[in-house]
C-alpha cells in the first residue's frame, strides 16, 4: 500500500482497468500525449498504447456520442470530459441519449460508459470550469452520478464505475485532487457504487453531504465536538440514485439532519434528499431539516469564490441552530 | 454490359487542396512577395498597426510576468499570433461587432475595452465585464465554439437592420472541430449574413497537433460545406492577415453572406499559464522553426526599409506600453471587492421570492 493523492489514485484506477481488460478505452481531449491538463491520465498512453488511451479532436457532443457507438460495439469507453462545465456541449449525448438507451430498447444493450470529468470551486478556475452541475444530470433516469470525497473511494468507485454495464457520470472534485494523501491499496479493489459510507459515527445530529463538502463537514464536527456535540457524516459516494436508507437509518438514530451541498440551494440534490428524508423520516424529526449550499447565483468569478462557497463555519452553524432548535 | 464505373478518390482530395493556397504578401525577411496583397494603408496607419503589434507583445510579457506574481488571474499567451489578432483587428470598424475567444484580449482592448478591466476578467472579478454601450464586444468565451453560433446570430441582426457593420469572431484549429462551428458558418451562409469567421490555426489545441484535430489539409476549405468563401492567410504575415480581413469585411458588409478566413500562425508560450508545459508537446525545432517566422520581424524590417521604423520608436512603444500596463494595474486594485448580495442583485432584472429571501441572508453575513 502507499499514500495516494485522489489524483493519482485516479490514475491508479484507469491504470488497473486498462490492464485487466483490453476492452477499456479512455479518451478525450489532451489525455494521450500530454496525460490530461491535470494528468490524471499521465503515462498511460506510454504504458497502454495509442489503441486503448487516445487523443480526441475538440468537441464534447462528439465525445460522448463516440463512446455511445464504441460501448454499442462492445467496448467500456471511458471517455473524459475535460471540465464538467463544458458538458452542455454533450448533453444531448448524455442525458438525451446514453442515459435512455437501455430503457428504449427493452434492456436488449448496455452501455458501459464512465464518463469522468473535473469539478468544483475553490480553485479560481475562469468562467464554467468548476460549475457544480451535478442536480442536473441526477435529475436524469438511467444515469448514475458518484462523487468520491477521498483516494481511497475514488479509486474503488472508479472501478466499480468502469465495470458496470450502466453508464456513469463520475465527477472529481479539483479542490481534493491534490490537497491530501491517504492509504490506497494496490492492484484491483472496488467500492460498491449506490451505496453512502458513513465518515464520522455521532449520535445528535446527521450530516448527509458529498464530493469537498465531506471535508468540509468533518472540520464542522470537530468544533461540534468541543461542545459535545457529536455529528453523524454521510458520505454520499452516489448522488444519483441516493442511498436513502443509509440517511433514513441514521436520522432515526439522530433525530436531527442536514444536507450540506457545494452547488446551489435550487441546483437540486440537497433538495431531492431534503425531500425524501420528509416523505420517509418525518415523525423521527425533532426539528427541521436544515440545508446548507451556496446562494441561488451562477458559480462565481474566481476572486469571489471564497465568499460564496460554503464552508465549515457555514456547516458547523447550521448544525447548531438544528441542533438547538 | 456496361463498364462499372471506378472513382479515383483521392484525386477528389487533391482538386479540393488546390483551391486553398497560402496568401501571403510578405516572406519572413519582410520582403514583398505578392504586391497585389500590400494595404491600401498610409505611412501613419503602417506605424500606428506596428505599434499595436509591439504592444501586444509587452502585454503579453508583461501578463506572463504579473500572472507569475499573483497580481494576474487567468492568461493565455497571444506572443506570435500578433499580426493575426491584431491586423485582422485592424480592418475591421469600431462599430462591427468583435466576438473574441479566451486567447482575443488584445483585439478586445484595441476594439475599446479598457485594459484595467481586462485585468479585472482575468482575476475573476465582474467588474472585468460590464461593458459600456458602445463597446460592441462581448467578454471573451471559454466555451470553444458558443460564440461562434451568436456570432451568426448578430450576422443575421445586423443584416436584417440593414446596417453595413459585421460581426468578426475568433476560434482556434480545435474549435474548428466543435459542431458550433459547423453550425455557425452553415447557418451564417444559408443568411448570407453579416459575418467574418476567423479560425487561429496556431499548430496545437492545448496538446493536440492540427494534423490530428482533422483529415482537411486546410480549415479554410471547410468552408465549402457552408457554401461561402473560405481563404487560408499566412497568419505572420499582418500585410496579408490585414488585406484578406479588409475584403472579407466589405464583402460581408455588402450584404454578399460570410467568409471564414484561416490564419496560419503559432503560439510561443504555454496553452495558458494554468499548469500547461508545451514541451510535453512541442519540441525547441519546432518553436525555432517558427521564431524565424514572427510578424514583428518582417513587419520592422518592412518599415525600416521604408524610413518608418527604428529601434528607438519601438523602444518608446515598449515603454508607453509597460507605463499603461502598471496604471492599468494599479487602477484594477482600486476596484472594490465583490459581494454576494450584488451577484444576487444582478441575477434577474425582477427578483423572484429565493433570490430576495438570499439577499438577505446575505447582506445580514456580509455586515457582521
Ligand atoms: C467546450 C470546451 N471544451 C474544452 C475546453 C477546454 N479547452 C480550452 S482551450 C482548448 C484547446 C483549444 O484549442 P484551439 O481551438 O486550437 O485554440 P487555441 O487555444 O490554440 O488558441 C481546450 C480543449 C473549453 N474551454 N471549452
Amino acid at each position: 500500500m502507499a499514500q495516494k493523492t485522489m489524483i493519482q489514485a485516479i490514475t491508479d484506477a484507469l491504470a488497473v482497468e486498462l490492464e485487466k481488460d483490453k476492452d477499456v478505452l479512455v479518451f478525450g481531449e489532451d489525455v494521450g500525449l500530454n496525460g490530461g491538463v491535470f494528468r490524471a491520465t499521465a503515462d498511460l498512453q506510454d504504458k497502454f498504447g495509442e489503441e486503448q488511451v487516445f487523443d480526441t479532436p475538440l468537441a464534447e457532443s462528439g465525445i460522448m456520442g463516440l463512446s455511445f457507438g464504441l460501448a454499442l460495439e462492445g467496448y467500456r469507453a471511458v471517455p473524459e470530459i475535460q471540465f464538467f462545465g463544458f458538458v452542455f456541449e454533450a448533453m444531448d449525448e448524455i442525458v438525451g441519449q446514453i442515459a435512455r438507451t437501455r430503457y428504449r430498447m427493452g434492456g436488449t444493450r448496455n452501455l458501459p460508459i464512465t464518463l469522468r470529468a473535473p469539478f468544483g470551486g475553490g480553485v479560481h478556475t475562469p468562467e464554467l470550469h468548476s460549475d457544480n452541475l451535478e442536480g442536473m444530470i441526477a435529475q436524469a433516469p438511467g444515469i448514475r452520478v458518484v462523487i468520491p470525497s477521498n483516494p481511497y473511494d475514488a479509486k474503488g468507485l472508479l472501478i466499480s464505475s468502469i465495470r458496470s454495464n450502466d453508464p456513469v457520470v463520475y465527477l472529481e472534485h479539483m479542490k481534493l485532487y491534490r490537497s491530501f494523501r491517504e492509504e490506497v491499496p494496490d492492484g484491483e479493489y472496488e467500492v460498491p457504487l449506490d451505496k453512502a459510507g458513513i465518515a464520522r459515527e455521532g449520535n445528535d445530529i446527521t450530516i448527509v453531504t458529498y464530493g469537498a463538502m465531506v471535508r468540509e463537514s468533518l472540520k464542522a464536527a470537530e468544533n461540534l465536538e468541543k461542545d459535545n456535540i457529536s455529528a453523524e457524516i454521510i458520505d454520499l459516494r452516489t448522488v444519483s440514485p441516493v442511498d436513502m436508507e443509509t440517511i433514513i437509518a441514521s436520522v432515526e438514530k439522530t433525530n436531527r439532519v442536514i444536507v450540506v451541498q457545494e452547488a446551489q440551494k435550487q441546483a437540486g440534490v440537497a433538495a431531492k434528499i431534503s425531500s425524501d428524508i420528509a416523505e420517509k423520516a418525518i415523525l423521527s424529526l425533532e426539528a427541521p431539516i436544515g440545508r446548507v449550499s451556496a446562494p441561488d447565483t451562477v458559480f462565481p468569478f474566481g476572486q469571489a469564490e471564497g465568499i460564496w462557497l460554503p464552508n465549515a463555519t457555514d456547516v458547523e452553524e447550521k448544525a447548531r441552530e438544528i441542533v438547538n432548535f | 454490359m456496361a463498364k462499372k464505373k471506378t472513382i479515383d478518390f483521392q484525386a477528389l482530395l487533391n482538386d479540393v487542396d488546390a483551391l486553398f493556397p497560402t496568401y501571403q504578401a510578405l516572406d519572413q525577411d519582410g520582403n514583398v512577395v505578392d504586391e497585389s496583397l500590400v494595404p491600401d494603408l498610409s505611412d501613419h496607419e503602417l506605424v500606428e498597426l506596428m505599434s499595436q503589434m509591439v504592444w501586444s507583445r509587452v502585454l503579453d510579457q508583461r501578463s506572463t510576468a504579473l500572472n507569475r506574481q499573483g497580481r494576474l488571474g487567468f492568461f493565455a499567451p497571444t506572443a506570435g499570433q500578433e499580426a493575426s489578432q491584431l491586423a485582422s483587428h485592424f480592418a475591421f470598424e469600431k462599430e462591427d461587432v468583435l466576438l473574441p475567444a479566451y486567447r482575443d484580449v488584445p483585439q478586445l482592448v484595441k476594439h475599446g475595452l479598457p485594459l484595467y478591466q481586462a485585468f479585472l476578467w482575468s482575476r475573476g472579478h465582474v467588474v472585468g465585464n460590464e461593458y459600456d454601450d458602445d463597446l460592441q464586444a462581448l467578454p471573451p468565451q471559454i466555451i470553444i465554439g458558443a460564440q461562434y453560433v451568436q456570432a451568426a446570430g448578430v450576422a443575421l441582426g445586423l443584416k436584417k437592420r440593414g446596417k453595413n457593420n459585421v460581426v468578426f469572431t475568433y476560434t482556434g484549429d480545435g474549435g474548428s472541430s466543435q459542431g458550433d462551428f459547423y453550425e455557425a458558418i452553415n447557418f451564417a451562409g444559408s443568411y448570407k449574413a453579416n459575418g467574418v469567421f476567423y479560425v487561429q490555426n496556431n499548430g496545437f489545441a492545448i496538446s493536440m497537433p492540427r494534423e490530428h484535430q482533422t483529415a482537411a489539409t486546410t480549415i479554410a476549405q471547410k468552408a465549402v460545406a457552408a457554401g461561402i468563401p473560405g481563404i487560408q492567410v499566412d497568419g505572420m504575415d499582418p500585410f496579408a492577415v490585414y488585406t484578406v480581413s479588409k475584403l472579407a469585411r466589405e464583402w460581408a458588409a455588402n450584404g454578399n453572406g460570410p467568409v471564414l478566413i484561416e490564419t496560419v500562425t503559432y503560439r510561443y508560450g504555454a496553452h495558458t499559464l494554468s499548469g500547461d508545459d508545451p514541451t510535453r508537446y512541442r519540441s525547441k525545432e519546432l518553436d525555432d522553426e517558427w521564431q524565424k517566422k514572427d510578424p514583428l520581424i518582417r513587419f520592422r524590417n518592412y518599415l525600416e526599409n521604408k524610413g518608418l521604423w527604428s529601434e528607438e520608436k519601438e523602444e518608446e512603444i515598449m515603454e508607453n506600453a509597460r507605463q499603461e500596463i502598471k496604471d492599468a494595474i494599479a487602477e484594477a486594485d482600486k476596484v472594490p471587492k465583490q459581494k454576494v448580495t450584488d451577484f444576487l442583485k444582478n441575477m434577474f432584472k425582477e427578483q423572484p421570492q429565493n433570490i430576495q429571501e438570499q439577499i438577505k441572508f446575505y447582506e445580514a453575513k456580509e455586515s457582521k
